[in-house]
């Protein structure tokens, strides 16, 4: 069967078994809408936890981005993983306890504050947004690449899909069809991943497989490390980044992880308190098995990449144009890889360094050159080999396309392509659902319901959910067909933000009974304030590189600003009145599981 | 809340504290002083074909992480059990 039909099959079969479980399981209350009536069991909610969390990030772009930088990919891998430890044993349970719908619920009610409420309300609407537009672009990219479709019809396909079952299903459809997903992408995962590792080093699990001898008697690594110093790259086992950078962004990711809310209202699905714990470890198994993968396949994806390109031989000489696979055309075709000949040899050839002026291709519109490759129109003049490298590079390969690439540059069987492709939709779309979930639930539960008109009925209250739902699914979509050019590092503002306010604020309205009003919004002003400055003003306003502090990225700052926020609360509230003795008892109430009952509206 | 039944409370908040603090030093030693600082000494050593530190960085602490959360259920569990808190 060939590629395309098989394609078709997979999504549109996977389409159709999501569409029939959002009708199984419409919601027919805010309650099943918000929290899919609080009864889904931990395997289930841990499965739903782990799709939600799972993104076209972690799906396509990680083991790429691992793949292109080494070992500093390390603070990804752990900070993605290890924020669920801080979940699980520090967030979590409580919040169950707590029993509402909402991170908004929880920082209103707990600092007894609107203007708190507020603000949380406005980190989890701009932490979602910024979040949901990357999810519409991966759905994008997949669909233009497998489906022959262009960018903009393929997110509108996907916002229809996500439309049928986030509006009519609410927290209960999604969580099942999660579920469903969590198996799609996982399968899709692991396939490929599996078969490389057998063809690479023969070993069944890639998790090993990374750490095998090959033919040549050296192990996987050493390969990698010595094929990346021959052609100019740096070691691939060891680091590049400071230790300090390395640090705080492992960190701010983790605490930012824990502070995600689509991530954090899971836990208001299960039953007990008890089975908040329970699933956060279920989340994490589900989790890890795709995670540890990653290193693996981004391993042997670089070395197939670099053997595909420059040839077997030490030589390095390169494969001509003519005779490169279908995938090199393919994906070229996409726009996310692009040759110059430079060397005028007819072959492609790939070392350090960038092809091309300011990085990536621009391409001539479809105009082809010589050998048939698509023609660019910023080709560098007079280009020398960067240091380190053998000759010049002539190959854009952008780190995106590592996963999707992966099973044909492995040449394997066309099932597995498409099965990649459906995978990857499942990972964005189940994403993009939980983000507008939390959306809809902000919108219509902690701002119409809560701070404009407590008085509106459930009816209506659902009404205005759905709605919210409906116009942050346009939103989503508009982004997605025009993509902001700076995702990158939008989606690291929105660790920033959740490192630097959700994720302390909810712990000190745990852990410390002092803690009021005051000292909490003191805190999360101070956190927010000085993680949005440092990002603006080196991301958009040109701050040299030079002038970061302590040499720390706008992505690990958000521990800096988690820091000072728990510094500027403490101290604030050792300088207020005590919160009243109700709020106390309440905090006293959330520390012990019995009696947690139902997530509850009032 | 009668006297003893907050006595109770406070100790069993106490116990807690000390199981989530052992729990998360595990964490912070594997993330950050095996994971990220004293990641290039633990690379000399060989570990089934990977570097150490490289291993504890990209996969190790990841196992640990899942590890540790379900000891901290077990641990949790019984805790509410002993001081008759559990559901």
């Amino acid at each position: 069967m060939s590629l395309d039909l098989l394609t078709y099959i997979f999504i549109g079969g996977s389409f159709a078994l999501y569409i029939g479980i959002a009708i199984w399981a419409r919601a027919g209350s805010t309650k099943e809408f918000y929290v899919a009536g609080g009864g889904v069991h931990p395997i289930a909610n841990g499965m739903a936890t782990a799709a939600d969390w799972m993104s076209a990030a972690s799906f396509i772009s990680l083991a790429g981005l691992v793949s292109f930088i080494g070992r500093d990919g390390a603070a990804y891998l752990m900070g993605w993983t290890g924020g669920y430890v801080l979940l699980a044993m520090l967030l979590a349970p409580y919040l169950r306890k707590f029993g509402k719908f909402t991170v908004p619920d929880f920082v209103g009610d707990r600092y007894y504050s609107q203007t708190a409420r507020i603000i949380a309300i406005i980190c989890t609407i701009v932490i979602s947004f910024t979040y949901v537009a990357g999810q519409m672009r991966g759905v994008g990219i997949v669909f233009s690449r497998y489906l022959h479709v262009d960018i903009n019809t393929g997110v509108i396909i996907g916002m229809a899909i996500v439309f049928f079952y986030a509006v009519l299903g609410g927290m209960k459809g999604i969580t099942y069809t999660q579920v469903a997903q969590y198996c799609v992408l996982i399968l899709a995962f692991m396939v490929p991943a599996i078969f490389m590792s057998m063809q690479v080093t023969g070993h069944f699990l890639p998790q090993i497989g990374l750490g095998a001898t090959l033919d040549s008697g050296m192990s996987v690594l050493a390969t990698l490390d010595k094929l990346s110093v021959d052609l100019g790259f740096a070691e691939y086992t060891s680091g590049q980044q400071s230790t300090i950078n390395v640090f705080c962004l492992t960190a701010a990711l983790m605490a930012g992880t824990a502070g995600l809310p689509h991530v954090i209202v899971r836990f208001f699905t299960v039953p007990r308190v008890k089975d908040a714990r329970t699933s956060a470890g279920w989340a994490l198994i589900f989790i890890a098995i795709l995670y540890t993968t990653i290193p693996g396949v981004a391993g042997f994806g670089r070395v197939n990449l670099i053997e595909t390109i420059n040839g077997t031989d030490a030589a390095n000489v390169g494969t001509e144009y003519e005779k490169m696979p279908n995938w090199f055309k393919n994906w070229e075709n996409a726009g996310l890889l692009g040759w110059h000949d430079y060397n005028g040899d007819g072959k492609v050839q790939y070392s350090a360094g960038s092809a091309f002026e300011g990085g990536k291709p621009a391409f001539d519109g479809e105009a082809r050159g010589i050998h048939g490759e698509r023609a660019v129109t910023n080709a560098k003049v007079n280009p020398t080999p960067a240091p380190g490298a053998p000759f010049v590079t002539e190959v854009y390969v952008d780190r995106d396309i590592m996963v999707l690439a992966n099973p044909e540059i492995a040449q394997l069987p066309n099932w597995v392509i498409a099965l990649v492709a459906a995978g990857a939709v499942a990972a964005a779309l189940s994403t993009a659902a939980g983000l507008l979930l939390v959306i809809s639930t902000a919108i219509a539960h902690d701002l119409m319901k809560t701070c404009v008109n407590p008085n509106i009925s459930e009816k209506q209250e659902l009404m205005y959910a759905r709605l919210a739902a409906i116009v942050a699914i346009c939103i989503a979509g508009y982004f997605g067909i025009n993509p902001p050019g700076f995702v990158a590092q939008v989606v690291a503002l929105a660790f920033g933000l959740a490192s630097s306010s959700v994720f302390p604020v909810i712990v000190m309205g745990i852990f410390n009974k002092r803690m009021n009003k005051e000292g909490a919004i003191a805190g999360m002003i101070v956190g927010l304030g000085s993680t949005m400055a440092y990002m603006i003003y080196f991301t958009f306003m040109g701050g040299s590189k030079d002038d970061l502090f302590l040499g720390i990225s706008t992505g690990g700052f958000g521990f800096v600003g988690m820091i000072l926020n728990f510094i500027v609360a403490y101290v604030v509230s050792m300088m207020t009145p005590p919160p009243p003795a109700e709020i106390q008892e309440m905090v006293e109430n959330i520390r012990v599981p019995r009696g947690a009952g139902e997530a509850h509206a009032h | 809340m009668s006297t003893s039944s907050q006595d109770n409370a406070s100790a069993y908040w106490a116990e807690n504290l000390r199981i989530i603090i052992t729990y998360l030093s595990v964490w912070f030693v594997v993330s950050f002083v095996a994971g990220v600082l004293f990641v290039d000494q633990l690379n000399a050593i060989p570990f089934f074909g990977f570097p150490l530190g490289f291993w504890i960085a990209q996969q190790g602490a990841i196992f640990v992480y899942v590890a540790l959360i379900w000891m901290y259920v077990v641990s949790m569990n019984k805790l509410d059990e002993k001081y008759d808190v559990h559901e």
